[in-house]
């Protein structure tokens, strides 16, 4: 990566934005045909009524419920590691930071369409927003639904800063070598940029301030998330240990969307030569501590619930450690322990296909834990004549909504890399003037990247 | 003092016979959904008579437990709720307002009665069954989240009446749908908050007991059986 001179960063990171493949139109419409499906399936809930989804009494969150903890989960990846790789001056974080901060957006963005999704009656969602209506009442501060609210357009907010911000001297760059329409759309974006030093003394500062403030707020928000479940007496939800094991499980399963991420683009884009091996190592070891943190967290919370031997709770714990659940549990405990500890702590195994492999297992397994959370725990709620023996099955409505935002995230993500160059440009020509100089400052200075 | 609406279910005098049920899904236009939907889970009963046996077979006895929404002091559904569709008034009901309610199903989920129901789809009435809709009571449309409501159509007429002929509301004038119908008299509705009252002086016997006491839902729906049976099971 650092012997790359700044023309030749240029001409490899800005060929997608400028050649298409054909192939690039195959799989994207792949994927937006998937989309459409899921956009058809939710106008049909509309339509018909919510009556469609399999939930049930007493499960009444099923599917998008789980997939809105997954995909607030998976947003973790972006802002939070890159703030934390930013502020600790990781030299390493490079090419990976806007990688990681796009998932961010994008996941949220996902995450947050499914507290609507999952609504009765979605058309008057907007009744969350506190706002002087002729109704004459505001939300209700009390419940976690709304902190859910506030939590996640904060982040929301915060994340796309945090993602513009340093995209801005890449459009620039991107400004100054297209023509026609596209150079009229990037002048826009470019801020008026020109790499005085005036300018990346503020950038400089926007990053700082906005790498600190967006940590607390990403913690905030998935221990909202947590409380979501925590604060109904229901067995098994309601924990003390729950919010910090809900931020630990999404930095987990966010490091390992980012990997996946990044072993796709690498591929795809033909970036072997700026994502390289020591990148998917860090970031294993990384996703080593996080597994072992999640076991920790899990054994924690069914060990005291044991020794606890509360009936309700019971109920539900044996329900997923020996019933009806038991073979996802297991599942759930191979795909983000069993497996992917051995490949990441052993040197051998921890290769790019290693950590890729072990990425896929854990964000499955994360996905089965939310929803492990969820469904059983709604399945035995206190009193027997309510057990649920005729179990939540989701109906091809859920299951297609499931499968779109999959690939929503994905056909965004692939818009995106053409439109933005996917790997921050002038922080890789900054990193490589201060390799060379022997100091590694947060930013650089003007004059190296101003050049271009 | 505000009135505190509570019932008394006498458990063993109930024969399981579900009149309650019959009563309460005519009072207050609770649609029914199908077999196919009911056997999904989807059936709406405000008030159910749940079944227990005890023993072994062929010396089993069948212990009934009508179960309704318990309004209770102190209530999990209540905060939940983003909208205030899920709301305390001030006698002492669980209010549910239909038109605030956007359908999140939270309260349902964070209710250990598991006495609310969901309208997952619109209500519909065979002909001419939609002739006999009670007047009294809203519809409510797919999407809304329903429940027992002490029949408080009922009490709001009684405590109109009552108001215009400047007197408290009688004890034993108001009557819930479920009670007017027990056969035999096992429901008693009234105002706790009058030591005098019948449901008052019933909830102070030594047979009381409180569903889910433990949970400190402080519920208003006090349950009188001679021993408390339900103390030996594993549940």
């Amino acid at each position: 990566m650092t012997d790359k001179t700044s023309d030749q960063i240029n001409r490899d990171l800005l060929n997608p934005l400028f050649e298409t493949s054909g192939r690039y139109w195959l799989v994207l419409s792949c994927f937006v045909a998937i989309v459409i499906a899921a956009v058809f399936a939710f106008a049909w809930q509309v339509y018909n009524g919510i009556g469609v989804a399999g939930i049930r009494r007493p499960v009444f969150w099923g599917f998008y419920i789980t997939n809105f903890v997954f995909w607030i989960g998976l947003s973790h990846a972006g802002t939070l590691i890159s703030a934390i790789l930013r502020l600790c001056n990781a030299t390493w974080r490079r090419p990976v930071t806007r990688c990681a901060e796009v998932i961010t957006v994008f996941a949220l963005s996902i995450g947050a369409l499914f507290p609507v999704i999952h609504l009765g009656r979605p058309w008057v969602a907007f009744w969350l927003i506190p706002y002087p209506s002729e109704r004459f009442i505001w939300p209700n501060i009390r419940s976690p639904l709304l902190w859910d609210f506030f939590a996640i357009n904060t982040y929301l907010i915060g994340s796309v800063t945090f993602l513009l911000l340093p995209i801005i001297p890449d459009f620039a760059v991107v400004r100054d070598r297209a023509t026609g329409l596209r150079k009229k759309i990037y002048r826009i974006l470019a801020l008026g940029w020109s790499g005085t030093p005036k300018q990346w003394h503020r950038l400089e500062t926007a990053m700082h301030i906005m790498a600190i403030a967006i940590i607390p707020v990403a913690v905030s928000v998935h221990s909202i998330v947590s409380w979501d479940f925590a604060m109904a007496p229901v067995p098994m939800w309601h924990s003390t240990i729950f919010a910090p094991y809900f931020v630990c499980g999404a930095i987990f399963s966010g490091i390992a969307a980012l990997i996946l991420a990044m072993a796709f683009l690498r591929k795809f884009l033909h970036l072997e030569e700026y994502l390289l091996p020591i990148h998917f190592e860090n970031l294993g070891k990384l996703l080593l501590v996080m597994s072992l943190l999640w076991f920790y967290f899990v054994f924690s919370e069914r060990l005291t619930t044991w020794y606890g031997n509360e009936s309700s709770e019971m109920a539900v714990f044996w329900l997923t450690q020996t019933g009806r659940f038991s073979p996802l549990f297991w599942l759930m405990v191979f795909c983000n322990f069993i497996l992917p500890v051995p490949i990441l702590a052993i040197k051998k195994l921890r290769t790019i296909a290693g950590t890729a492999i072990a990425s896929g297992a854990v964000v499955l397994g994360m996905w089965l834990e939310r929803y492990l959370i969820i469904v059983p725990s709604l399945s035995r709620k206190y009193l027997p004549y309510a057990y649920v023996t005729n179990p939540y099955k989701p109906t091809w409505v859920e299951i297609t909504i499931t499968a779109g935002t999959f690939a929503g995230l994905i056909m965004l993500y692939m818009l995106f890399s053409k439109v933005v160059p996917i790997i921050s440009m002038w922080e890789l020509k900054a990193g490589k003037q201060h390799v060379v100089a022997g100091t590694v400052p947060l930013i650089a200075p003007a004059k190296e990247v101003e050049a271009d | 003092m505000a009135h505190q609406w509570g019932m008394v279910i006498d458990l063993d005098r109930c024969t399981g016979c579900e009149a309650c049920v019959v009563a309460c899904h005519a009072e207050n236009n609770i649609s029914t959904v199908g077999a196919d939907q009911a056997a999904r889970g989807r059936a709406k009963h405000w008030i159910r008579v749940e079944r227990y046996y005890e023993g072994e077979f062929p010396d089993v006895k069948t212990k009934f437990m009508p179960v309704l929404c318990q309004q209770c002091g102190n209530a999990p559904c209540e905060p939940v709720c983003p909208t205030f569709a899920s709301y305390h008034t001030q006698e002492g009901l669980n209010g549910q307002i239909y038109n605030r309610c956007i359908g999140t199903r939270y309260c349902a989920n964070a209710c250990p009665y598991n006495v609310r129901f969901f309208n997952f789809y619109n209500p519909v009435w065979d002909k001419p069954l939609n002739l006999q809709l009670n007047p009294d009571v809203s519809l409510r449309e797919v999407g809304i989240m329903e429940k027992c409501t002490f029949c408080v159509q009922r009490i709001k007429a009684a405590e109109i009446q009552a108001q215009s002929e400047k007197r408290d509301v009688k004890d034993g004038e108001i009557q819930p749908a479920c009670v007017q119908s027990c056969t035999t008299r096992a429901m008693v509705f009234g105002d706790l908050n009058d030591p005098e009252s019948e449901v008052s002086r019933l909830a102070r016997s030594h047979r009381a007991t409180r569903l889910l006491d433990e949970l400190g839902t402080a519920p208003k729906v006090t349950y009188l059986q001679r021993d408390s049976w339900h103390d030996g099971q594993d549940v």
